[in-house]
């Protein structure tokens, strides 16, 4: 079945089969293997993207054939520019991640997060990444990572927008 | 050039990872490549009675099914084990032996069609009584291993120390404590599960096996062992990795069967296992059921010890330890006290378990023995109605008694355990939370406080006691410094996670005034790298940190000589200060490393070989044994059994530290894995032998929910024998904070009367404590 | 681990849902945020021949009030009920559930309407669905049909939606003023189903007596269960700490519980009521009525 989606801004047309998970797409049609898999039940996270700029799903628990005509945003679509999003800048200052395997889905769930949760507390950034394991940092670390993200987001308003995943549209196939 | 140790710098490998540029096994894709999946036995035991690979092999795309009876044909059905007493099938033949098992492997075009296919084997089991309980295998009722000479289930009986002694001193001490304290079966369950790409070149003859590995080079000599294939054309890569925790340290049958596949066929062939495989095959820890006794006088000086532990290996002895020490380091028992007499024994036994006893985040055995002699003396604490804090003071081993001797065989080389103890308790407020606690207990409320004061044994180890397959448990570097200045470091442990890219850099950068930003660290790839034994039990930088220093220090030797060579002195003359080779009592008159590097080039000295490169195989004179203290604080709803960890400060002591970021991560990360082990993570079997935790919606792992928020401090006391000091910290974290945290709730329980309840601390466990209690 | 082949058909419309759920009728199985359903197709423990995908019909994303109900189209995720703001000030008992089900990141692909169909039971929808006295509407080519949360929820991992149906919509009558509702689980962790829930939603008079109740248990029975005589002892009643554990007495002979990872028999009863107490005293203190005689 052909399906059409833009994943990081580029127009991407694959013919799928329709039980392939979208995190195997990801990684396997596209190349995109920023996007982990760690287990069969939905349970750790590392597969998390962004859907339509707001909406993190676990790529694992969806098929490609559903994401048609959506627009996904990976680890790999954050930086922009050269520039580091906020979020990777955070981790790495902060020491936010170890091994690294989380650390994608992690940052993906931190973007759409601080999209809807923009000043988020303690308790909320910890609320927020419930969905998403690390075995290695004990989430300290990412925690702090994240309210250095989420202040630098809101003092500089525009980079969300900047980054949003664009409209389907606007976006030459 | 400052100094570059000590300093909390940011990682050098993180710009690849926050990119989503980390290379892990599945991100490789080799052309052409085929997808191995496994086929498991839902038995724990069973006769396999026939294997019908027809449907199977009919499914579009498949290339080859592999069974048990085949690598038999080709001599392929068993690996060796790490310690060497024992072998582990790679496919089934004959007998499986645990739920799980693997009994074929199908190799196809897709993972999909692998997985179509492996559902249509057809194995006939004749099911057998399972053996589930090590208490069961010891009476040998059915011999679990017919392939053994042996008729019994009994694998090793290991000692330490004096039977005799101790046996007599507990009779003669007048307070005295026993209980049965069990480390459960637990599992590492890295993010990244286990896997391998196997790409035998039929041309060069050569194997080339990417592989999730901690330990690349043993790896290699292992494949070599299995397949007969000369070392030399066997070529590991271990890439990134995505966390070990142990459980990358064995070989595991996927790995084999991958290999005889590829070796088959020619062509690469992928297999990445499940969360499902993961949990139920691949090497699960602990396992071990310690009887621990106390002895003490009533004033609460210590008198004797004597530990007597059955430990469940499951249907293979797997254990990945020393050879002489079946039992790993659990002579470490002793822990951070002076006991005039102590006696350890272990009991090993098969069951119809899946194979293991891995050192999950600890150094060999060393968890369950710092769980055990910490428990204990919060028992007999409250045995002896003293404060635990106090009857830990009154017996650590003094500051002047170091290097201390310990009854059972090692020799502590630095501590300053009251130190390190009173500084966790003042950072606590360890007063006001007893004062608190007694206020609340006076209304009926179930507050804790839990205190851990452990020490550790890391660093295998000393080639004439440790070795791995045969081979001596030293590390090693390789140093290359180019003639702009810039390098390569080379080390034969593999990180996954424990930030070596960065640390490596600092070290060498400090040895040789040379900015860590130009030191590229590499490791895991057997054809360039160094052998060494690998990166788990927090024994990187005590040894390959050691190498990586001496080697520099090598570099260093070669440079002062081309420094004299530039300063036009004699090298005598030459000192090495601030980071820069200086003429003595000439002060300005100097050349840095840079400069050095590029003569060693372009104008070395007219004696000396051009080049500026060391390596160093560093076998370490002792282990180092970082310690600390752990507090916990917790509250106990009475309703649920609920435990909420409202405080939880680390204390730790690992010596000279490389960089402080770091070890505070390690520190973090492993408090996390300690809590989990503490309240929610266990493999269990049913009595059919069924594994009631496949994966990770009953594998449970903490969120950042339920995960407290640390605290941490530090003392610095450093190794005498290290050539940095640094003693590892990876480890204790993990190894501490068990028994903080059931300190803590058995403290909150002790107006009930409860004394002792088996991890996992789960809410019934402590719903029902509560409830006899009161009853 | 990887689903077996199944036919993907995507409906745009619900007139397109419908017809395909005509043509292939028991072999298809409605994808809706396919939180539960892909798990179990990845285990194998499902294997529908056909996925009929709703995913594509936006229409069915609704959350709003209108006729004395409060509708949720069967797309509506679960994180929208969370952020929607009439439920966060109305919908005490739903707000609270919309919190503690699965995960945050789950709960932004999984949906009310999928939780109720899937009818597991362990669920947190099915019990607020009977705490809160739904109704589901349930849709096929041949007609439409409004079926009560207790019809609907037939037994585990089944309901009242047939072979040709889908459920479209749920309803929760809009709460009367002075209603209140509190939902409370017991999960090991954040992502794990309940070892026992209870979600409660008591309604007031301004004399601070019960003017209807609803009481239900989750996670302790084949499916969730109503604890009908509580509600009827405390209908008409100002509610005093004698009232309510008379209340969890019936909720624990109401339990009917089977053993697993996540506790005894004896355990997920006795929480039962623990958590229908706290419930209930949550609901009452979120009155702030104390009538005449309350205690709690
Ligand atoms: C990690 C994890 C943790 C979870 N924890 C919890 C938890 O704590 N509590 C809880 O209640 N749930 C939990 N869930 C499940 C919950 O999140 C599911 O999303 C929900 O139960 C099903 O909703 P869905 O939209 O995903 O349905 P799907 O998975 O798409 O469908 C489920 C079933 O319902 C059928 N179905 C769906 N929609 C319709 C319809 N409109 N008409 C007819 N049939 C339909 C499907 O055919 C399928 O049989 C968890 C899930 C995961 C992955
Ligand atoms: S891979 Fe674990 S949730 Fe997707
Ligand atoms: S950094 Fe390793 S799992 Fe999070």
């Amino acid at each position: 079945m052909v399906i059409s989606v833009v994943v990081n801004g580029t127009r991407y047309e694959r013919d799928v089969e329709p039980r392939m998970l979208l995190a195997y797409f990801l990684r396997e049609e596209l190349r995109l293997t920023g996007t982990h898999v760690g287990c069969d039940s939905s349970s750790c996270g590392c597969c998390t993207v962004v859907l339509d700029g707001t909406r993190a799903v676990k790529s694992c628990t969806m098929f490609a054939v559903m994401a048609d005509g959506h627009a996904i945003t990976t680890v790999e679509g954050l930086e922009q520019n050269g520039k580091l999003h906020p979020l990777q800048q955070a981790f790495w200052d902060n020491h936010g991640l170890q091994c690294g395997f989380c650390t994608p889905g992690m940052m993906m769930t931190a973007y759409a997060m601080l999209r809807h949760t923009p000043n988020p507390s303690e308790r909320e950034i910890r609320e927020g990444i419930s969905g998403n394991l690390c075995r290695c940092t004990g989430y300290n670390n990412i925690v702090k990572a994240i309210a250095q993200a989420a202040k630098e987001l809101t003092t500089v308003e525009t980079v969300t927008d900047e980054i949003a995943a664009p409209q389907k549209e606007t976006v030459p196939s | 050039m400052t100094a570059t140790l000590g300093v909390p710098m940011k990682r050098k490998e993180d710009p690849r990872f926050i990119r989503g540029k980390g290379r892990y096994l599945d991100d490789i894709v080799l052309p052409n490549m085929l997808y191995l999946a496994l086929v498991h036995s839902p038995y724990p035991h069973a006769r396999i009675k026939s294997i019908d690979k027809s449907a199977a092999l009919a499914v579009t795309g498949v290339k080859a099914v592999i069974t048990g009876e085949d690598l038999n044909a080709a001599k392929l059905e068993w690996l060796p084990t790490f310690h060497g007493f024992d072998k582990q099938m790679v496919l089934a033949f004959g007998k499986v032996l645990y739920q799980y098992q693997e009994v074929a492997g199908v190799i196809a075009e897709t993972r999909e069609a692998a997985a179509d296919a492996a559902e249509l084997v057809e194995v006939e089991y004749e099911p057998l009584d399972p053996v589930v309980d090590p208490f069961e295998s010891m009476k040998d009722a059915v011999i679990l291993r017919d392939d053994r000479e042996e008729k019994t289930n009994h694998i090793y009986h290991w000692e330490v120390g004096k039977r005799d002694e101790t046996d007599a001193a507990l009779a003669a001490s007048p307070v005295r404590i026993k209980e049965r304290i069990v480390a459960p079966r637990c599992h590492p369950a890295p993010l990244e599960p286990c896997g391998a790409i196997a790409d035998m070149n039929t041309a060069t003859g050569r194997l080339t096996v990417y592989l999730t590995s901690q330990a690349p080079h043993v790896h290699r000599t292992a494949f070599s062992l299995v397949t007969g294939i000369p070392e030399d054309k066997i070529h590991i890569i271990s890439p990134d990795v995505g966390g070990g925790f142990g459980n990358k340290v064995p070989v595991y049958p996927g790995y084999v069967v991958a290999t005889v596949a590829s070796v088959i066929l020619g062509i690469p062939v992928k297999w990445v296992e499940s969360r499902t495989e993961n949990l139920t095959t691949t090497g699960f820890a602990r396992d071990y059921h310690m009887d621990v006794e106390l002895g003490a006088t009533t004033d609460g000086k210590l008198t004797a010890l004597k530990v007597s532990t059955v430990a469940d290996h499951g249907a293979f002895d797997a254990a990945a330890d020393p050879r002489k020490y079946p039992a790993g380091m659990f002579g470490i028992v002793t822990g951070s006290y002076v006991f005039p007499a102590a006696f350890a024994q272990v009991d090993a036994y098969f069951t119809n378990k899946p194979p293991g006893g891995i050192a999950y985040r600890c150094s060999f055995r060393v968890t369950e023995a710092a769980y055990a002699i910490e428990r204990a003396m919060d028992i007999l604490a409250s045995e002896l109605k003293m404060d635990p804090v106090e009857l830990r003071s009154l017996n650590f081993i003094k500051n002047e008694q170091f290097p201390f001797a310990t009854p059972l065989g090692f020799v502590y080389d630095s501590g300053d355990y009251e130190t390190t103890m009173r500084k966790a308790l003042s950072l606590i407020g360890y007063d006001d939370l007893r004062k608190e606690q007694a206020e609340k207990r006076q209304r009926g409320d179930l507050m804790g406080i839990g205190v851990s004061t452990f020490t550790e044994v890391v660093g295998a180890g000393p080639g004439k006691h440790f070795d791995i397959l045969g081979i001596k448990m030293f590390d090693s570097a390789e140093i290359r410094i180019h003639p702009t200045g810039a390098g390569i470091v080379r080390a034969g442990t593999r990180h996954q996670g424990q930030g070596h890219e960065t640390t490596w850099a600092q070290i060498v950068g400090e040895e040789l005034g040379l900015d860590p930003q130009d030191l590229l660290v590499e490791e895991g790839d057997t054809d360039t790298a160094p052998y060494g034994l690998g990166t788990y039990a927090s024994r990187s930088t005590p040894v390959a940190g050691a190498a990586l220093a001496l080697a520099a220090r090598r570099v260093r030797e070669k440079a002062r000589k081309i420094a004299a060579h530039l300063l036009e002195a004699s090298e005598d003359d030459v000192e090495w200060k601030d980071y820069k080779f200086s003429l003595k009592g000439v002060p300005g008159k100097a050349v840095t490393m840079k400069e050095v590097a590029f003569a060693a080039y372009t104008n070395p000295a007219p004696d000396s070989e051009p080049g500026l490169e060391a390596t160093y195989y560093y076998d370490p004179p002792n282990m180092t044994f970082p310690f600390g203290t752990y507090v916990a604080v917790v509250d106990i709803d009475r309703e649920t059994g609920a435990v909420d960890v409202r405080r939880f400060l680390a204390v730790d002591d690992c010596g000279t530290i490389i960089n402080p970021m770091i070890v505070e991560g390690q520190v973090h990360g492993g408090l996390t894995e300690g809590y989990a082990i503490a309240f929610m993570q266990e493999i269990k079997y049913d009595e059919a032998g069924n594994n009631l935790n496949t994966n990770f919606t009953e594998y449970l792992v903490p969120t950042a929910l339920e995960s407290p928020s640390w605290e941490t401090a530090r003392t610095v006391t450093p190794s005498p024998h290290h050539p940095l000091g640094a003693k590892g910290v990876g480890e204790s974290p993990n190894v501490g904070s068990p028994q903080a945290f059931v300190n803590a709730v058995m403290d909150a329980l002790s107006p009930l009367g409860v004394r002792h309840i088996d991890m996992p601390l789960t809410r019934e466990k402590v719903w029902q404590a509560i409830r006899g209690a009161t009853a | 681990m990887f689903p077996a082949q199944f036919t993907y058909e995507r409906a745009r419309s619900e007139d397109e849902a419908l017809a395909a759920l005509a043509k292939y009728g028991s072999d298809a199985r409605i994808l809706a945020g396919g939180q539960s359903l892909i798990p179990a197709m990845r285990y194998r423990l499902a294997r529908p021949g056909v996925l009929i995908d709703i995913n594509p019909i936006t229409a069915f994303e609704y959350i709003e009030e209108r006729d004395g109900y409060l509708s949720v189209g069967a797309t509506a995720r679960d994180y929208a009920i969370e952020m929607s703001s009439p439920i966060r000030s109305r919908y005490q008992l739903l707000a609270a559930t919309s919190k503690v089900i699965a995960d945050p990141v789950v709960r932004q692909t999984g949906t009310l309407a999928g939780s109720l169909c899937h009818n597991d039971p362990a669920g947190d929808w099915p019990v607020a669905a009977l705490a809160a006295r739904a109704q589901i509407v349930v849709r096929g080519v041949r007609g439409t049909r409004l079926v009560s949360a207790d019809d609907f929820l037939v037994d585990s991992f089944t309901t009242a939606v047939g072979d040709d149906e889908m459920a479209v919509e749920v309803r929760f009558p809009k709460p009367p003023p002075l209603t209140y509702g509190a939902y409370h689980k017991i999960e090991r962790k954040v992502g794990d189903f309940a070892t026992a829930c209870a979600g409660v939603q008591l309604t007031f008079d301004t004399g601070g007596r019960v003017a209807a109740a609803g009481i239900a248990i989750g996670a302790v029975g084949a499916k969730a269960l109503r604890v009908a005589d509580g509600e009827m002892m405390m209908t008409g009643y100002v509610p005093t700490e004698e009232l309510i554990g008379e209340v969890v007495e019936v909720a624990k002979r109401v339990a009917d519980p089977v053993a697993d990872n996540r506790g005894s028999v004896q355990y997920k009863r006795e929480m039962a009521g623990v958590l229908v107490g706290r419930a209930l005293r949550d609901a009452c203190r979120l009155s702030g009525l104390k009538g005449e005689g309350a205690s709690w």
